[in-house]
């Protein structure tokens, strides 16, 4: 026994760090998920002396998806916060980040300002924000753009258009990991590279689309699964108003709320697989440049 | 145009003016910098409103002259709002309840990552997936029989059951915090480990004398990233907390049913009446605490992330 202890000594001291994790992912991760999925197929209702699980099959799930007043403008909201907002956010903080990555003054202090609403932003701060128009660009209305894209633009083209600039700062303010994460890839970037794209004649757009895009796409993907994560957990998401709303609700309870959970999980699943076909299964791409890098260094 | 500017001064000029392949030109200077100035005004112009707003007086809110700059500073706003969101007592309640649980937080995911990083047990790579899946699982999946189990063990109420979560590597965004350990530790070479194990340290012992103190890049990110998520949660401490404890962001959540009860709107003192800047006040106040943060700790914080290196790889 000593001697096996002896021979896997290493192994098993990394499991002993692993193990709070693994007790605490049994307790407040694996067991709330199944128990949350047993959830939404039962009625759950509380007797004095606790949980009394009922079996009612779809039941809640049909109830949710057809006959709620308030999920289906309550998912709307929520698919349109995810379709517009996940792109936005990663085009924007891109931009900042290939911003900050330039020659600029004040780089620090920029930086440290484009990162400010990471600390403060709480989901009643936001509330509180946007019920007084702060959240708005302020005068962005005025613009003649603002009229012009009402007036000549088809409504189907201009209404994702106008989402965005009616949510500009909005979507600013979740770009602060973003950029951060985009930011340490940019200065992971071989300068060599760029060097060598320059002796050839690359011109700068050239080398943001065949150089900086490609070496930032695994990036994209972080960011997207962040941002989708971020915007599924925001208090602006009103998803979740429902599921806590619903809770001690007569008309809906914990199995109706479980349910819309279950549905609410399935829509972050599939935005995740959404993203991981866009920009995920490009590891070769960086596989293959790192051997040209090492005979270059 | 090419017979009266000769072509050389014409090249020069635009040169100058949009950069050869070697040198940024001056108008790419310009626009990067006009950018810069109205993106920061973007991000800062909420705080700025914050505080204009907070500091009209009732009649500068209403006289649609007065837009920026109050006629005169009117702090009755912030006097009100302090005591509506409980005042010191809040801040500080709330911060140290939050600062035993992120230094907690802190620890747990720093032995977590580190079993992860410096051993080759069976089973890691499967334990590993699952933590970085735990990422997509938001709070709102599992809470709810989280929450009737803390209501069984009579932990409601109390700061339990955000403490022990995070005590055992599963609280709020963990599967960040241990990633960013984890890739820390990995960086970190072998060689300083096995020469203390070859002094005859025991695992603990390097753990805590030789990982730990280099660690102290990702001991910094860590802990104030979760300090910073726990102050601005509100799903889960309303459900956890009720009334029990106050935390700055539920408190201005329920900024106007307090207010309404501390200042019930009389006929003897109409300044009192619960408006925008009194509101705007509040929001300045409940951010103010993690902005003298952050202010405080921003260089020590950036540095930090920089030399953590926050990425998959």
């Amino acid at each position: 026994m000593s001697a096996f202890l002896r021979r896997h000594q290493r192994q098993l001291a990394g499991l002993l760090f692993v193990t709070p994790w693994i007790i605490g992912f049994a307790i407040f991760t694996a067991y709330p998920l199944v128990t949350s999925v047993v959830y939404s197929f039962s009625r759950v209702t509380f007797p004095l002396d606790g949980i009394m699980l009922e079996p009612v099959g779809v039941a809640n799930y049909t109830n949710v998806l057809m006959s709620d007043p308030d999920f289906k403008l309550a998912l709307s909201t929520y698919l349109t916060q995810l379709v517009c907002y996940v792109p936005m956010i990663l085009v924007f903080s891109c931009m900042l980040a290939l911003l900050l990555n330039s020659p600029i003054r004040l780089r620090k202090l920029v930086r440290a300002i484009f990162f400010l609403p990471v600390i403060i932003v709480s989901g009643p701060v936001l509330a509180s924000l946007s019920q007084m128009g702060a959240a708005v660009l302020l005068g962005l209305e005025d613009f003649p753009v603002y009229e012009f894209i009402h007036r000549f633009v088809p409504p189907a083209v201009a209404m994702p258009i106008l989402y965005v600039f009616d949510n500009a700062v909005l979507i600013l303010w979740f770009c602060g990991v973003p950029i951060l994460i985009f930011l340490s890839g940019l200065q992971k970037m071989d300068r060599s590279m760029y060097e060598a794209a320059m002796v050839d004649g690359a011109s700068a757009w050239q080398k943001f689309w065949k150089l900086t895009i490609p070496t930032l796409k695994p990036f994209f993907f972080l960011n997207g699964v962040f941002s989708v994560v971020e915007i599924s957990m925001s208090t602006q998401n009103p998803i979740i108003k429902l599921i806590k709303d619903g809770l001690f609700q007569i008309t809906r309870g914990f199995g109706f709320s479980a349910a819309v959970t279950m549905l609410y999980f399935l829509i972050i699943l599939v935005s995740v697989l959404i993203l991981y076909v866009l920009f995920g299964r490009e590891k070769r791409d960086i596989v293959a440049a790192q051997p040209r890098r090492a005979v270059k260094s | 145009m090419n017979r009266i500017i000769p072509e050389r001064t014409l090249g020069r000029a635009r040169h100058v003016l949009l950069g050869t392949r070697e040198k940024t030109g001056l108008l790419t200077h310009l626009v990067l910098f006009v950018l810069t100035i109205g993106l920061c005004y973007v991000f800062v112009s909420p705080l700025l409103t914050m505080l204009s707003m907070g500091l009209k007086d009732g009649k500068d809110l209403n006289n649609p002259l007065v837009n920026w700059f109050p006629t005169k500073l009117y702090t009755g706003n912030f006097d009100r709002a302090w005591v509506v969101m409980g005042g010191w007592n809040t801040v500080i309640t709330s911060g140290s309840m939050f600062l035993i649980i992120a230094a907690v937080q802190t620890f747990s995911s720093a032995v977590i990552a580190y079993g992860f990083a410096k051993s080759e047990f069976p089973g890691r790579k499967l334990l590993f997936a699952l933590m970085i899946a735990t990422f997509v699982i938001p709070d709102q999946v599992t809470f709810m029989p989280r929450y009737l189990m803390f209501r069984e063990y009579g932990m409601l109420r109390t700061y339990l059951p955000l403490l022990l979560p995070a005590a055992l590597g599963n609280g709020i965004r963990n599967a960040i915090f241990i990633l960013i350990f984890y890739q820390f530790f990995r960086m970190m070479p072998k060689a300083l480990d096995e020469a203390a194990m070859v002094d005859g340290a025991g695992y603990l012992r390097v753990f805590f004398t030789v990982s730990i103190p280099l660690a102290v890049p990702a001991i910094v990110v860590v802990f104030i990233f979760s300090f910073v998520w726990h102050w601005n949660e509100t799903f889960l401490t309303d459900l956890y907390f009720g009334n029990a404890i106050g935390t700055m962001p539920l408190l201005l959540e329920r900024f106007t049913d307090n207010y309404t009860k501390i200042f019930p709107p009389n006929v003897d003192n109409p300044m009192a009446v619960l408006n925008e800047g009194i509101r705007m006040a509040a929001t300045l106040i409940t951010v103010l605490p993690l902005l003298v943060m952050y202010i405080l700790v921003e260089r020590k914080l950036i540095e930090s992330l920089d030399r953590t290196g926050i990425t998959g790889e």
